[in-house]
């Protein structure tokens, strides 16, 4: 094979890998890949908010979420909840989607007139995002903490077992955004984000505003609802 | 990345900085809401108090998933991959609540 020969092979390689992006549709396969995937994540957080709402006020002991309670020993208990925190928390988690489309603007929009300096910076929103989504599990490990300080672990009641579950679950996702907001803003730092990266980002940013709607649902269905 | 260019070139079609800020703005004021009304005890006893709820709820999931999603502005495609198993999720939800929200009497 001569070197002209293995230059078109390789062109036409690279250009099979680029069209391996393409589906039948005309559409991006990882941006369906993420809607699908986002799909099947309303129904796994679909079952454990239906799991939640089946055992609410089912648990024979407290702790419990709005009602005081005295054990037999005569200790009382406060209502868990701590709804204070869970709005700062909510108003974070929040923000930190409008900080995400920010991010996404700015690296759609890169080098273009009117997104100069902050506005098209999207080190920044990525960095104000991941800070947000640090500060979010910050208030949930505080909250896990003084559960437990108060007695309520994920053994000692329905309500325990199965709130902790869930906002467990949702916990975890949102500790898989902000690595995932963290690795795109690493890139960013080495090589810069630009139009042609929108792609990643819009993926990112769509798992991002998902953790964000289900902590909506959450938020409502488990703290606000009595 | 002809795709990718694609995807840069829609990206007139989303929503401009000025609408992002005022969906937060209403995100933030329906949230506030909420929380007004779970400390008002006459509204919390009244039967409107849970679907008032359910309501701002709904409605701030909506404008996420249409704005900052931009589900409003994307593909058809995106959006059946995304309602039909949203749909599915909360017919399941639904029918959990049906067979097993029971409580046993006595």
């Amino acid at each position: 094979m001569t070197v002209a020969n293995a230059a078109a092979v390789a062109s036409g390689a690279a250009e099979a890998h680029e069209h391996t992006h393409y589906t039948t549709t005309g559409l991006d396969n990882r941006k369906i890949a993420i809607w699908a995937f986002i799909g099947s994540e309303c129904m796994l957080f679909a079952s454990l908010i239906s799991t939640y709402l089946v055992y609410k006020g089912r648990s024979v002991v407290g702790p419990f979420p709005h009602e005081a309670w005295t054990s037999p020993t005569g200790q009382l208990f406060r209502p868990i909840l701590n709804i204070p925190v869970t709005s700062a928390s909510t108003f974070v988690l929040l923000m930190s989607s409008l900080f995400m489309v920010l991010a996404l603007a700015a690296v759609e929009n890169k080098g273009r007139p009117g997104y100069e300096g902050l506005q098209g910076s999207s080190k920044f929103w990525l960095l104000a995002t991941a800070l947000a989504g640090a500060t979010f599990l910050g208030f949930q490990a505080f909250e896990f903490t003084s559960f437990v300080h108060e007695g309520l672990t994920i053994r000692t009641n329905l309500f325990g077992t199965t709130f902790f579950t869930l906002t467990g679950f949702h916990g975890t996702h949102v500790a898989v955004g902000v690595l995932w907001l963290m690795t795109l803003l690493f890139i960013d730092i080495r090589r810069g984000l630009g139009p042609a990266d929108a792609i990643i980002v819009d993926i990112c940013a769509l798992y991002w505003h998902f953790v964000d709607v289900v902590w909506i649902a959450i938020f409502t269905l488990v703290y606000l609802i009595k | 990345m002809s795709n990718d260019r694609d995807h840069a070139e829609s990206a007139h079609e989303h929503p401009s900085w000025k609408q992002y800020k005022w969906v937060a703005l209403w995100l933030t004021l329906i949230t506030a809401l909420e929380v007004w009304a779970y400390y008002m005890p006459a509204f919390v006893a009244s039967r409107a108090f849970v679907p008032t709820l359910l309501f701002m709820s709904a409605l701030k999931f909506t404008v996420v998933v249409m704005f900052y999603m931009h589900l409003k502005y994307d593909h058809k495609i995106f959006r059946a991959l995304f309602t039909g198993p949203l749909i599915i999720a909360c017919c399941t939800l639904v029918a959990f609540l049906f067979l097993f929200g029971y409580k046993p009497v006595g």
